[in-house]
């Protein structure tokens, strides 16, 4: 047989390759072009190092806070079953898809100055509660990333093989034994990576600083960046902060590539066993006191938003929300269409590679790292370098959003559809060989059917990210032609946080919406 | 060590088992039956980790309700997982001994002649990894040693092994329970396993566990249910 293996990984390695390129290009060569562009900039000012100092410090902060916590909660969560049980864990899963901007909102609503604990403690004669800086930042990053990493560890209990809890038993293990044994080495595994995973998304979350953080001493690195890029219109020193913020990144990145392989799962939902735990009415007290208050911790800013924002959605919202909704809507489309693209064709490109060269294959995961590490703001800002001397970067808001935040959510689509695809190739490769099943026809018999679940979940992720996304759009964007939670943050700004907020319960709905369709859609007619 | 299931139901999950049969001290009984048929479920509940919904087990006439697994005078081999990966052979050996791997010298005495007792001398120091299949079988072997408890339960931990492996390893078993004078339930798919070792077998299936009868005789001459599962041989 001439017609050997090669012409059916042609299509994948082209579609792969140029997959790899527009992304090569959107973070290396980002690099290179801010490294040429940073020369003027090169410097650090006492601003710039306080920057560096609060980025450093927040992100290790929300990082150490949010496993400490999680640690109770995920073994509450392992051990108690309760009506409700499954909510709970799958609404674990919901801050990852929604947007900052609202969390903030909601947050403020819970936390802030006319808040409702204010509001409880002001009668006992305690002052109003302030959350802007240090402490709203870690606060939130809290609220985002306590759940995140509760998962991964409930993850981790559900996987001690069931025969070890068994085994303790039958050995008469004591609480600590017990412990030491089985769940302290778990814990050492998952926890390193979690924290290095929490630290980097801590390090690039942007809509937070913007919102929370501010002035001299609660600035970050992209925040500076975005002041210098708007404000001071000093692209030099733009260029070079972006340097800065990428190499810290790259090197968390790194870390945890090595540290938390598989830590990034982000499969739907999470398998839940049985609980087998040694245990007393002291132990199921304080369980149920942990599970309490963990619950309130996420609810409740997500019911104060409903509450505030109901009656706005029923007055009217303002008029520009609409055609800033419709503009959120398709650039939600358009990159999640596109990140949908890049994660097939990479996934393609990993497969064929895969047991050939290990190296090659590998460099596929590490340019899904890259992006990871690569902010959104570092693309955005050496795409705005780039667009610059050719065209007015402010009208190209919307295309650059998509591509940007294509590229942003691509590691995790990633996460999703490569294990799947190789899985495929893996069970059924040797059977389509067999039976002549190749090239186009091999994908829409083979592929697609398998892995539209997969591809429609991280469709859908992609699809919300996007929606929620106050990152590349603050910089380029025009007050005219901005996005939903660009104009929930000039609502905020303007002190009107009830318009904000029913803002905010459109923004939600969408970003849900266009998730659950996607997600829906790739479950319909599955046999699997 | 007299096992006595009187009238016992076991639930795990939707599925039930039935058990009223009684195994005299030292026997060493083999338990067949197809897959689903509640051999694991058997075993399990015996050492306390299902519960039970009605009858009760008992050990030489005293009833073991409400007694926890680690304080019921027996031990169970799982299918897999029987060693922790993070923990050397000599401590998975010495959790038979102390669960928080406190040994004193004479301790450590003993459990160093209970792996060179099933074979493992000098390997000790190795984690699960570094062993073959048989060696981590042996491993866990040297812990139900060490532990000396009257009944051993085996729910086929040798079921991963090549046929002349698990032929020593059936033989390891039998010399152990000899020493100890326990008794022994052994869950197998093998009729060759249950002749080797085990002189009476007990027919577990659709959630039913009979009596024990010889092995020999049953084999012999299966009943339809046996036979079925057996295949013509």
């Amino acid at each position: 047989m001439a017609r050997g293996a090669e012409p059916v990984s042609l299509v994948p390695r082209l579609a792969g390759g140029a997959a790899l390129l527009v992304l090569a290009a959107l973070t290396l060569g980002a690099i290179l072009l801010l490294g040429a562009q940073a020369d003027t900039g090169w410097r650090l000012d006492p601003a710039d190092w306080a920057a560096l100092r609060f980025t450093l410090w927040q992100s290790f902060l929300s990082a150490t806070l949010s496993c400490l916590l999680a640690v109770p909660l995920a073994r509450a969560l392992f051990r108690r079953r309760f009506p409700g049980h499954r909510l709970y864990v799958a609404f674990l899963g919901a801050p990852f898809i929604l947007p900052a901007i609202v969390a903030v909102l909601g947050l403020l609503a819970v936390w802030g100055r006319s808040g409702l604990l204010s509001d409880l403690i002001a009668p006992l004669g305690f002052g109003p509660l302030d959350i802007y800086g240090l402490r709203g930042v870690v606060l939130a990053h809290l609220f985002f990333n306590l759940p995140l990493v509760t998962r991964i560890l409930l993850q981790g209990w559900v996987g001690i093989p069931r025969e070890h809890f068994r085994l303790a038993r039958q050995l008469g293990f004591t609480p600590r034994d017990q412990f030491r044994h089985l769940e302290a080495p778990m814990l050492r595994r998952s926890l390193s990576g979690a924290f290095l995973l929490v630290f980097l998304l801590c390090m690039t979350s942007f809509a937070v600083a913007l919102t929370l953080g501010g002035g001299p001493k609660a600035t970050t690195i992209e925040l500076a960046i975005y002041q210098a890029l708007r404000f001071e219109f000093d692209l030099g020193h733009a260029a070079f902060l972006a340097l800065i913020q990428f190499t810290l990144c790259a090197l968390a990145a790194l870390l945890a590539l090595g540290v938390g392989r598989g830590v990034l799962d982000l499969k739907g939902a999470v398998a839940v066993g049985r609980p087998t735990l040694a245990d007393g009415r002291v132990a199921r007290a304080a369980d149920r006191a942990v599970l309490a208050l963990g619950g309130l911790f996420l609810l409740l800013p997500l019911g104060m938003i409903g509450v505030r924002g109901l009656p706005e959605l029923v007055v009217g919202l303002p008029a520009q929300v609409w055609p800033a909704a419709l503009r959120s809507v398709l650039v939600a489309l358009a990159s999640a269409f596109l990140c949908l693209m890049m994660a097939l064709a990479l996934s393609a490109f990993i497969d064929t590679l895969r047991g050939r060269r290990a190296g090659l294959a590998l460099a596929g995961d590490v340019v899904g790292v890259l992006t990871l590490a690569a902010s959104p703001f570092v693309i955005g800002t050496a795409l705005f370098i780039a667009i610059n001397p050719f065209a007015d970067p402010f009208a190209l808001a919307l295309p650059v959003t998509a591509l940007v935040n294509a590229a942003m959510s691509l590691p995790f689509a990633l996460r999703v559809i490569s294990p799947a695809w190789t899985e495929i190739t893996r069970a059924y490769g040797g059977l389509s060989e067999s039976v002549g099943l190749r090239g186009w026809q091999r994908v829409r018999l083979l592929y697609w059917p398998l892995l539209r679940r997969p591809a429609g979940f991280a469709t859908g992720l992609s699809a919300a990210l996007s929606m929620g996304d106050l990152g590349v759009i603050a910089l380029f964007a025009t007050p005219d032609r901005g996005t939903l939670p660009l104009v929930m943050h000039q609502l905020m700004g303007a002190y009107r946080s009830d318009a904000a907020a029913g803002v905010a319960l459109l923004l939600l709905a969408l970003s849900a919406a266009l998730f659950w369709i996607f997600d829906r859609g790739g479950r319909i007619d599955t046999r699997l | 060590m007299t096992l006595d299931c009187e009238g016992l139901r076991l639930r795990n999950g939707s599925f039930e088992l039935t058990a009223d049969f009684s195994v005299p001290q030292g026997a060493s009984v083999a338990v067949m039956g197809p897959s689903g048929g509640g051999k694991s479920s058997l075993l399990a509940g015996l050492a306390g980790f299902l519960p039970a919904v009605a009858g009760r087990v008992c050990l030489n006439g005293a009833p073991l309700d409400g007694v926890p697994p680690g304080d019921r005078p027996m031990t169970l081999l799982f299918q897999e997982h029987n060693l922790f990966p993070h923990l050397t052979v000599a401590q998975n050996a010495g959790l038979g001994l102390r669960p928080d791997l406190k040994l004193s010298s004479e301790d450590k005495a003993r459990r160093d002649a209970a792996l060179d007792e099933v074979g493992l001398s000098g390997l000790g120091a190795r984690y699960p990894s570094d062993l073959s299949g048989g060696q981590r079988s042996r491993a866990a072997l040297a812990r139900a040693l060490l532990r000396d408890r009257p009944l051993l339960m085996l729910d086929e931990p040798f079921a991963a092994l090549g046929p002349a492996l698990r032929a020593d390893m059936l033989d390891l078993v039998a010399r152990i329970r000899a020493e100890q004078g326990a008794t022994l339930l052994m869950v197998t798919h093998h009729p060759a396993d249950a002749r080797r070792i085990a002189p009476l077998t007990i027919f577990v299936d659709e959630g039913r566990a009979h009596a024990p009868v010889e092995t020999e005789v049953l084999l012999a001459d299966p009943p339809p249910a046996l036979k079925r599962y057996l295949g013509e041989v």
